[in-house]
């Protein structure tokens, strides 16, 4: 059981026991492949022991000696079984970290405290026969048993909760959209249809003399719905109420999602964005009241019960 | 049922008939498993899901909605309304196209013709004249009701955006749609409103230029925006459409936030 973390090792171990109704320490130190105090004897290498079966790993048996010979400029030699156990990652993926570090800097690979043999560069010129066997790692930077080119992932981790998508949903008070909402729909379709045929029927639109360019009416009003602008253009230079105010006002409108960053949707927290908006809207609607009937020739100030009404539809 | 001499009733018949064309092949391959039309239709849960799951409607709704979503009162029905207007418009609008020629004196013509001249030409064009304005204002309460609601905060914000545009172009179809009379009120009300357009700065002679067809409101004006409202306009509010109706299914819609 190469490169698994003691606790998880352990945690096995338990299960199995419990199972068999053996003792925890032996269970353990069958999985461990050898007798539980000699954290040293750890297989060093995964990918020659892909099948995690609980019989002594196939990797050929680690010498005891720790080389400290290599040691020499490679900086002290550390003990990767202690930091194996104080930070829970695998032996062999903290050695072959240490190994990718020392050759990226060019330094001969620190001694390890209960490092395995293969990495000890005991036979520099004997080539290896078979390219899984760890003695092809030849240059002292290569890893142990993972022969060149080949790469080897491990799968096992460990996912958070609340990492990945979270597709449950609680339970909402919903109904069917048939027969619900498209009965309302449907009803809402026939009166809307009804209300407008019976009023087309009674009130026809508009239509006065042909197009003459000779002769404006007066007042000339613009379509209702620009009214508002148009008594803007009372009060302010062209470029201001023809341009300025329309395109900021459609912009402004665009962007309202970007600038209220107020996460809440109940009116009690939104005074402030209730407030501006309604402002808006009261103000064009004032705005094109005014100047859809108060507005009589020349675009000035009339009563429309006084003076009549100048607008249409 | 048959009757008192061993005949088979009228009535009897229909149903049979009715049976017939129901459980045939045609009728089945037109209406999908779950329809009401299909044969033994049953009010189940599970066919009420499949009315909307196998209709073209799941484009629009989800199979469920939230119960306070249905109330009328949430939403008022103002955003199908207003896509219901735009299709009504299409159907009137088409309607009207039939007798209409965008060329000078003719179609102030027309306009009088259909009231005289083509039968229920008048009551179409009213409906289309009182149907656009009535779009413009769902539309505008349509927005209003979405921002009261917060309606266009994340996941949203994009279709609000979309709304807007949406928004706009529903005032220029109306716009355009306003000179086609092609009388006093559509000139001038015309003239006036794109005075405004002229404005602009930089760009303004040129829109304007490019809009009117001329630096004035001329009878080539006509043919132009006759053609920006019943097919450039509409064209570019469908695709809006069909993107707004899609983000609503994917962001949340009259259900809130998915």
């Amino acid at each position: 059981m190469a490169g698994l973390p003691d606790h998880l090792l352990r945690r096995s171990a338990e299960a199995r026991a419990k199972a068999e109704g053996r003792d925890v320490e032996e269970v353990l130190a069958e999985l461990k492949g050898e007798a539980p105090p000699a954290p040293q004897q750890e297989a060093p290498a995964p990918a020659a022991t892909p099948e995690p079966a609980p019989a002594p790993p196939t990797a050929p048996e680690p010498a005891p000696a720790p080389a400290p010979a290599v040691s020499g400029a490679a900086g002290p030699a550390r003990d990767l079984n202690a930091e194996s156990a104080s930070s829970g990652v695998p032996v062999p993926l903290l050695q072959r970290a240490m190994e990718g570090r020392a050759r990226k800097e060019g330094k001969p690979v620190p001694a390890m405290a209960g490092a395995p043999a293969a990495a000890a560069p005991a036979a520099p010129s004997q080539v290896a026969p078979a390219a899984a066997a760890p003695a092809a790692a030849a240059a002292p930077a290569a890893p142990p048993a993972i022969p060149e080119g080949v790469t080897t992932q491990r799968l096992l981790t460990v996912v958070k909760a609340g990492a990945i998508q979270q597709v449950k949903s609680s339970p909402q008070d919903k109904v069917n959209v048939w027969p619900h909402l498209l009965a309302i729909e449907f009803v809402a379709l026939m009166v809307v249809t009804a209300g407008l045929i019976v009023f087309s029927v009674f009130v026809d639109a508009p239509l006065l003399e042909f197009a003459n360019f000779n002769e404006q009416p007066n007042p000339s009003k613009a379509p209702w719905y620009f009214l508002g602008l148009q008594e803007l253009l009372s009060y302010f230079d062209p470029q201001v109420a023809g341009v300025i105010i329309p395109t900021f006002g459609v912009i402004g409108l665009a962007v309202i999602p970007y600038i209220d960053k107020n996460p809440s949707v109940k009116p009690s927290d939104r005074k402030l964005a209730i407030m501006v908006f309604s402002f808006f809207l009261f103000a064009s609607a004032v705005l094109t009241i005014y100047g859809s009937f108060f507005r009589g020739p020349g675009f000035n100030f009339s009563f429309p019960w006084t003076d009549g009404i100048f607008f249409d539809f | 049922m048959a009757n008192g001499n061993g005949r088979v009733g009228l009535r009897e018949r229909i149903s049979q008939a009715g049976d017939h064309i129901r459980t045939s092949q045609v009728w089945s391959s037109i209406f999908r498993p779950g329809s009401p039309f299909r044969a033994g239709y049953t009010d189940s849960p599970r066919n009420r899901s499949y009315v909307i799951m196998n209709n073209v409607l799941y484009h629009l709704h989800p199979v469920k909605v939230k119960r306070h979503a249905v109330r009328l009162s949430y939403t008022l029905c103002l955003g199908g309304l207003s896509f219901f207007l735009f299709i009504l418009l299409t159907i009137t609008g088409i309607f009207l196209m039939f007798y209409y020629r965008p060329t000078s004196p003719q179609a102030y013509l027309d306009i009088q013709a259909l009231a005289t001249d083509v039968a229920f030409g008048q009551l179409v064009r009213n409906m289309h004249r009182w149907g656009a304005h009535l779009m413009v204002l769902v539309v505008f309460l349509h927005m209003a009701r979405v921002f009261y609601h917060g309606a266009y905060k994340p996941p949203r914000e994009f279709n609000w955006v979309v709304g807007i545009v949406l928004l706009t172009l529903t005032l220029l179809l109306s716009f355009t749609g306003y000179l086609l009379p092609w009388d006093q009120l559509a000139l001038w009300a015309v003239t006036v409103g794109s005075n405004m357009g002229a404005y602009a700065p930089v760009i303004g002679d040129q829109v304007s230029f490019a809009l009117i067809g001329g630096v004035q409101i001329t009878p080539d004006t006509l043919l132009r925006w006759y053609v920006l409202h019943v097919l450039f306009l509409p064209f570019i509010t469908v695709v809006f459409m069909a993107v707004h109706f899609w983000r609503v299914r994917k962001d949340g819609g009259i259900s809130g936030p998915l």
